[in-house]
């Protein structure tokens, strides 16, 4: 039986696009396109089967091994540190982690700073690292009015092209780090499945090359 | 006692093979307390895997910790003597809360340390056990190497602050020459990003090596280590890998990682370890290993379709002596049996047989 390289995809635009390299780089799997709600497509005479998972987990499926490779956005892997390895820059479904408050707002130190976010341990390392203090107030969703109804001075957020912080009247305030999507391996896995690993990696790599 | 190993799952079998082959190498078991002062793990938290600890206070007001650990307890009962070398291996519990679970949990590690005045035939030795214990565990094994002081080399020469040459550690744990190349800047760092993607065969590795910026005295301790491996037949399964990456103010030298087919993360880990022993007031030096039993249970081949291979109903008002003879005789090939006066529900058996006035007769036969 040939081993079967497990490819976990983030769901959505960046994973179809993530897809495409792979295809390309010599690992198709032509069910994928069918229009239907499978989650998991196969291509046994390749050796390759790919799902699509939600794109906060695939580093899960990827450190616990359900996944050999995935590709998550860089946003994901500072949150969750997960003990992977992170072999490729893929240099697409770029923006950068920032904090953002409304355009009035003045920064008093002497204050705690009310920080809402989804990501906090992202937004506790930043703030650790510059020694302020800090009351992290974690939410799931629309960040954005937080600060609008005074839950919190600032948030910390993904920042793609800012459409959605100017119509909520809020602005970048600080950039914490620049986010693109990564390609991620299990560390067991490499070691085992190393040529296919390999050869995706290096196709792959050629793609974004020419990109730039 | 003659005992059937078909009862034992693969971690018990593992547990049990381990310790035989660390006996044969003259390594004595070291057994000790469950419990140890609370001070000691503070002193050295960052040594730990995780800074969570169970305490509890003791009759005498002391504050104590269930071990999360067992190298610390080691060294901090072993002499210091010039010339001496003690071998020493364990089989203990562990608690302790795994990365990303939540929880404290009770760990089976088995482990071994060689410490003292330590050659390089020592370091070989422990190397090769470490192979030795993979072997056992399954045909399906990798082990990694790398050199911590090449690693921490190529570290100081770049003139960065501290938490930067931490977060370039980590990248290099995580082969990521992008973020490397951006933390070094332009130009600086290549050697480093040589060293992330130059692994795989140790021999091969080794040649690449000579051509690099590397201290000649840590090539060749890795050779050293390759050539005992060629000896011993084990050299195709030995990677050099410098992601493999420990914490340099513990350890030093050599460190490795033992990897088996199925299992997602590393189940054997260790390193020389002289570091930890000067922090901890020794002279002497320090090589040794876990191996994390808990994670075995992953591979085990199947689970057993049945839970047990004969299920013998009897009806009230039977004889004991029926039932007894019954079971002595249906147990009598190793086969395991039950007896009950009703199905338990959910019980999977293999055959049914029911026991009438000291009659057996077979009712279901799922074999």
């Amino acid at each position: 039986m040939k081993t079967m390289l497990n490819i976990a995809l983030p769901k959505g635009r960046l994973g179809e696009k993530v897809y495409g390299m792979f295809e390309k780089a010599g690992f198709p799997c032509p069910s994928i396109h069918e229009n239907n709600r499978k989650l998991i497509f196969e291509n046994e005479a390749l050796g390759v089967r790919y799902f699509w998972v939600k794109p906060s987990d695939v580093a899960i499926y990827v450190e616990r091994g359900a996944a050999d490779i995935g590709v998550a956005g860089k946003d994901i892997l500072l949150e969750y540190a997960p003990d992977v390895y992170e072999l490729l820059d893929l240099d697409i479904g770029k923006c950068r982690m920032a904090v953002a408050a409304p355009k009035d707002f003045r920064d008093d130190p002497q204050k705690t700073l009310k920080v809402a976010t989804k990501f906090s341990n992202i937004a506790l390392d930043y703030y650790n690292s510059k020694g302020r203090e800090i009351d992290i107030i974690h939410l799931n969703g629309s960040i954005e009015i937080a600060p609008i109804l005074g839950l919190s001075d600032v948030i910390v957020d993904i920042v793609e092209t800012g459409t959605t912080l100017k119509e909520n009247n809020l602005e970048v305030f600080e950039t914490i780090v620049p986010i693109s999507a990564r390609l991620i391996a299990n560390k067991s896995s490499f070691m085992f499945k190393a040529e296919q690993i390999e050869k995706i990696v290096r196709e792959t790599a050629k793609m974004t090359e020419e990109k730039k | 006692m003659i005992f059937d190993d078909k009862n034992l799952k693969s971690d018990e079998k593992a547990i049990f093979a381990l310790r035989s082959i660390y006996g044969k190498y003259g390594y004595s078991r070291y057994k000790m307390n469950k419990f140890e002062e609370y001070d000691l793990y503070v002193r050295n938290k960052d040594f730990l895997i995780s800074d969570n600890v169970i305490t509890f206070t003791d009759t005498n007001g002391k504050l104590m910790a269930l071990k999360p650990d067992v190298t610390l307890s080691i060294i901090k009962n072993c002499t210091d003597e010039k010339g001496i070398v003690q071998k020493m291996y364990y089989d203990e519990n562990v608690y302790r809360v795994s990365k990303g679970r939540v929880g404290f949990r009770e760990i089976t590690q088995v482990g071994l340390e060689c410490i003292g005045d330590i050659d390089d035939y020592n370091v070989s030795e422990v190397l090769v056990l470490a192979a030795e214990s993979l072997m056992t565990i399954s045909d399906e094994w990798v082990l990694d190497i790398s050199h911590l002081g090449i690693l921490s080399d190529a570290v100081e020469k770049l003139d960065v602050d501290r938490e930067t040459q931490r977060e370039i550690i980590k990248c290099v744990g995580e082969k990521n020459p992008h973020e490397l190349r951006r933390l070094c800047g332009e130009g600086a760092g290549e050697l480093l990003i040589k060293l992330v993607t130059t692994y795989g065969d140790a021999r091969e590795v080794i040649e690449k090596l000579k051509g690099l910026d590397v201290s000649e005295q840590y090539i060749n301790e890795l050779e050293g280590v390759v050539s005992a491996f060629e000896m011993c037949g084990l050299a195709k399964k030995l990677r050099i890998d410098f992601s493999v990456v420990s914490d340099i103010k513990y350890y030093n030298g050599i460190s490795f990682k033992g990897f088996i087919n199925g299992v997602p993360e590393a189940v054997l880990s260790g390193g020389r370890y002289d570091n930890l022993m000067k922090r901890m007031g020794k002279k002497s030096g320090a090589i040794g290993f876990a191996v994390y039993i808990d994670l075995l249970e992953e591979i085990e081949k199947e689970s057993s379709k049945y839970d047990i291979d004969t299920l013998l109903l009897y009806e009230e008002g039977e004889e004991q002596k029926n039932i007894f003879h019954a079971t002595a005789r249906l147990s009598e090939r190793g086969h395991s049996v039950v007896a009950q006066r009703a199905k338990p529900e959910k019980l999977r058996y293999k055959k049914l047989m029911k026991l009438k006035d000291g009659e057996v007769t077979c009712l279901e036969d799922n074999a």
